[in-house]
């Protein structure tokens, strides 16, 4: 096997943020590298992508809801209007791991027409691995190096509950697609995390009455839970049928109006804070358990370290506690 | 009892052909003909049956490759020189472009001077089954039924003596159904046309039992010919069944059952490709043997498919093997043979039943074309061709010559590998282009871009396709003009793969071996063993990729699979995004040299040139040494059953590049 050594990772920086596609593929499985000196470089080479403003231009959506819903075929319909304005696009679809052999089937749901492949539309799926609960920092940092080529980065990811939780973590705004019918709302009622999505669709409207009652049920616990949800926003229920190109320019607006909303009122910042302190906290849990994370004074400390940063980014902060952690360890 | 006096008539023997070019594919036929062959079946290259011209980029490597390629109403009155369609039965494999080539076909006998009224024959026209195996639909299924019952409509008034669909179960057992799946799933998608064509405004309710009369299925024949004899005598009950109480049709000659078939070529063996001769011939009497339940028309393949083309003297011994049983055995002397045997009569009532609840089922879902887009018949295809083949890998299921009996000498046959196949002209395709401009250069455009201007008006308007088409036919519109209009119209279409529901294979002790293997190179790479799984070209053919996607994943390996007709350039760009370890390409069309060729070398301008790529196909050794040649790693044929070894394999070619 070709030796874990580290990086020099400056040439494959300036290639990234020249815009070359291949350095992004590249970033891309250097992000996802296990090995002890690979991750320091990828968090290196994070580290140098964030100093560069225009490295985070892109908008970050996630597109989440129940299997079956038709997130693909929705978000598919999206990104050609989006391409239709020229603008460069980015996805992660993240596909469950079989439990048992640790195997997964990729891309089988996020399939690209054509005319998406044809127009560059870049996808990287990923599987969610045996990673419980730690999905997030391996897409955020996927998250991160595509948002240094693409104006839109969206993540899609299946499931009810816990991968919600991750993903409005994630993204700057969340949209839920919910099928007619199919009881989701009621279990996504169930699971008490109505307040997280920003946009709310019910997809397949071509079934008609069927997807008018889901809709009037989500409403109606919608405003149930409104009283919870931020102030200033109020998610939008829409109506879309992938199928007949129905209501997607809704839903694009819908997002632009979100995007505006959370970068006027200061929730765009507050939430990718959040993103980073949530980063920095499994990223290092992950890698060296809460007796690592004592060696630095608990996860507690985290976020006071976070700010003391100045320039230095969260990528740059877990690097560094890495390295102490792993200094501790050696002392003992 | 005593045999009759007047013998049954026999089936109609055909031979599914067609290669390089409507001139060397008409000299076939009429060799063919002139060997006691009494019907024809057209076999079209993949370009005309996923309506391309023979210059589409698209169509690169695949003219005259599996068979004819016809993109004008040149091709088809030179396809048909000095056969007189008006006596001819011809039956055509064709779907997605059915309409266009039935078109052609009208237009080229009119042009001969027989009345439509006269043509006898049969189009294929069943979408449903290319989405589930075969691969070459084009547009989404609410548009494709309504192009498959526009011919139905059309030809049960001007036709009348046209089988407008042949609805073919024989695909999904090549795809790995069961018995049960291969009925149910075939009625299921009668059901389905029928309730579209009963629907229509210009077929009157009085039409339907012509309109059901008129079906006719095209059946798989496998290696256990006594359950199939059993499963054609269900279907005949099965059929009947339907069409009383479903359809209220009373004439019993409207209710007859009728089908074609070609014996299996999914349990044809590369090694020993002899014994092949002796399955082909038992296969055979699965749908002859019960003369109630006695197919229509028979094609047999070539004992050396699995190997290559076949050439005229295979298909000859096809064809031998048919007179001999029908001429020279007694099987057309007897009535139905099994009338009064209990264990034909349980069997057949056991599958019946079986199959009815799967039928409802699928049609509780809301019929073959719902149960297309949910996945489910793909899903459980995938689940009983992955059983299967563990079977076979596990010796549950024997397969003389590759997992039992495996000693052998040498094969005289095959002594001289490169001429035991036919090899397609390589100027096949240049000549084809060539006389496709020297066509296009002679039209009138005033007349074309009419006859266009038309189709698409009625294609809008909802009116039937065929008028316009015929017209379009005479006016020199050509396959690709034609399918581009009807594309702009209904979009394009990608069906479910199935693979990504299908269940995680019962752990054995091979499984674990490579299980660690993976979990130790992922390791060693830092993440998980990534894979493409890619069909490039236009083969739909996609059992081989689909399998080897499960088991790649089975054994713990993040497979990527998008499906089929990808190009090379999106194949290269899929790898590249998606960060895999290797590339594995499955080619069954014979244009494997030219597609993996610019895989290559599209990788080695994008930098990934390390990347390393194995094929699997129909490779005769000789393009296999060439591809070897030009990089690639590991070549997999028919005879490498054992998916399991193949992902050890894979494991080595991908520790190998990384080191």
């Amino acid at each position: 096997m070709k030796p874990d050594k580290p990086l020099d990772v400056a040439p494959l920086l300036e290639r990234l943020l020249a815009g070359d596609r291949t350095a992004i593929a590249e970033a891309l499985n250097l992000v996802d590298d296990q090995r002890s000196a690979q991750r320091e470089s990828a968090l290196e080479l994070l580290d140098g992508l964030a100093i560069h403003k225009e490295a985070q231009r892109a908008h970050v959506v996630g597109f989440t809801g129940a299997p079956g819903a038709g997130k693909s075929s929705l978000l598919n319909a999206l990104v050609e209007t989006l391409r239709e304005h020229s603008l460069r696009i980015g996805i992660i679809a993240v596909d469950p791991s079989s439990q048992r052999s640790g195997g997964a089937l990729l891309g089988d749901r996020m399939r690209l027409s054509a005319s998406a492949r044809e127009a560059g539309i870049f996808l990287r799926s990923m599987a969610a691995r045996d990673r419980l609960g730690g999905l997030a920092d391996a897409t955020r940092a996927s998250t991160a190096v595509l948002s240094a080529g693409f104006d839109w980065v969206f993540i899609e990811t299946v499931g009810i509950g816990q991968s919600e939780c991750e993903v409005a973590q994630l993204v700057d705004t969340l949209v839920f697609v919910a099928q007619p019918g199919a009881g989701d709302t009621l279990q996504f009622m169930k699971a008490g995390i109505l307040e997280l999505p920003d946009i709310f669709v019910v997809n397949k409207s071509d079934t008609g009455a069927e997807a008018e009652r889901t809709r009037s049920e989500l409403g109606g616990a919608l405003q149930l839970a409104e009283a919870q949800a931020a102030a200033g926003w109020t998610p939008p229920l829409l109506s879309a049928s992938a199928r007949d190109r129905v209501g997607i320019d809704e839903i694009q607006t819908q997002i632009e109006a979100h995007r505006q909303h959370s970068r006027e009122s200061g929730e765009f910042a507050r939430r990718r804070e959040a993103g980073q302190l949530a980063f920095a906290t499994e990223s290092l849990s992950r890698r060296y358990g809460e007796w690592g994370l004592a060696q630095i004074g608990g996860a507690g400390t985290l976020s006071g370290r976070l700010e003391q940063a100045g320039e230095r980014s969260a990528f740059g902060v877990v690097l560094d506690l890495g390295r102490e952690i792993e200094n501790a360890l050696r002392g003992k | 009892m005593s045999s009759p006096a007047v013998p049954d008539r026999p089936w109609l023997i055909r031979t599914y052909s067609g290669h390089s070019s409507a001139a060397a594919s008409n000299t076939l036929y009429r060799s063919n003909l002139a060997r006691g062959q009494t019907g024809l079946s057209v076999a079209f290259d993949l370009p005309t049956q996923t309506g391309y011209d023979s210059d589409h980029p698209l169509a690169r490597g695949e003219v005259g490759k599996v068979g004819v390629p016809v993109c004008h109403i040149g091709d088809m009155d030179t396809l048909f020189d000095q056969i007189p369609l008006d006596r001819m039965n011809t039956s055509m494999t064709i779907n997605a472009t059915a309409a266009w080539l039935l078109a052609l076909y009208v237009a080229a006998a009119q042009r001969q001077g027989a009345g439509t009224h006269e043509l006898q024959g049969t189009t294929q026209n069943d979408i449903v089954k290319e989405y589930l195996s075969r691969g070459t639909y084009v547009f989404p299924p609410e548009a494709s039924i309504r192009l498959t019952s526009d011919i139905v409509a059309y030809t049960v008034n001007e036709i009348p003596k046209w089988n407008p669909i042949n609805i073919c179960s024989y695909h999904l057992q090549e795809a790995g159904a069961t018995p049960v799946q291969e009925i149910a799933f075939a009625m299921a998608n009668a059901v389905t046309v029928l309730d579209t064509v009963q629907n229509r405004d210009d077929v009157s309710p009085d039409a339907l039992p012509r309109v059901f009369g008129r079906i006719s299925f095209f059946l798989n024949a496998g290696i256990r010919f006594v359950e199939e004899t059993c499963k054609c005598r269900a279907m005949n009950q099965l059929w009947e069944e339907i069409g009383r109480d479903r359809y209220g049709i009373t004439d019993a000659k409207m209710l007859r059952f009728r089908y074609g078939v070609q014996v299996n070529s999914l349990g044809l063996s590369e090694a020993q490709p002899e014994n092949n001769i002796v399955r082909i011939a038992l296969e055979s009497l699965g749908v002859t043997l019960s003369k109630e339940a006695r197919t229509r028309s028979l094609q047999l393949p070539a004992w050396n498919e699995a190997l290559g083309l076949p050439r005229p003297w295979d298909q000859q011994l096809a064809l031998r093997t048919q007179q001999i049983l029908a001429f020279e055995t007694d099987l057309l002397e007897y009535p139905d043979i099994f009338k009064g045997s209990h264990v034909i009569e349980g069997r057949t009532a056991e599958l019946v039943e079986e199959a009815r609840e799967e039928l409802n089922k699928v049609l509780d879902m809301g019929g073959a074309v719902s149960a297309v887009e949910n996945a489910y018949m793909k899903q459980a295809l995938v689940e009983s061709h992955t059983r299967r083949i563990r079977a076979i890998e596990d010796g549950g299921q024997t397969v003389v010559g590759v997992n039992r009996f495996e000693e052998s000498v040498d094969s005289p046959l095959i002594e001289d590998s490169d001429k035991a196949i036919l090899k397609v002209d390589d100027d096949a395709e240049r000549e084809q282009v060539e006389r496709l401009n020297a066509f296009r250069n002679q039209r009138n455009p005033k007349e074309v871009e009419s006859a266009l201007a038309n189709l698409e008006d009625a294609v809008k308007n909802g009116q039937n396709i065929l008028p316009p088409s015929i017209q379009a036919a005479g006016a020199g519109v050509t396959t690709g003009e034609w399918s581009d209009t009807l594309r702009q119209i209904f979009g394009e279409y990608r069906a479910p793969t199935g693979v990504g529901a299908a269940h995680t294979a019962p752990s054995s002790e091979n499984i674990e071996g490579v299980r660690k293997r993976v979990d130790e190179v992922s390791l060693e790479l830092g993440r998980r063993l990534k894979i493409l799984v890619g069909k490039p070209g236009l083969d739909g053919h996609s059992n081989g990729a689909e399998q080897i996607a499960v088991k790649a994943r089975d054994v713990g390996m993040e497979v990527v699979y998008d499906g089929i007709r990808l190009t090379p350039d999106e194949i290269i760009q899929s790898a590249r995004d998606e960060g895999v370890h290797v590339i594995g390409l499955s080619i069954l069309s014979g244009s494997h040299t030219v597609l993996v060729k610019e895989v290559l070398e599209g990788l080695q301008k994008q930098g990934l040139k390390d990347l390393p790529v194995i094929v699997g196909g129909i490779i005769p050794e000789d393009d296999a040494a060439t591809l070897r040649q030009a990089g690639v790693k590991r070549i997999y044929t028919p005879k490498d059953f054992d998916l399991t070894q193949i992902m050890n394999e894979l494991v080595d070619v991908v520790r190998a590049e990384n080191t």
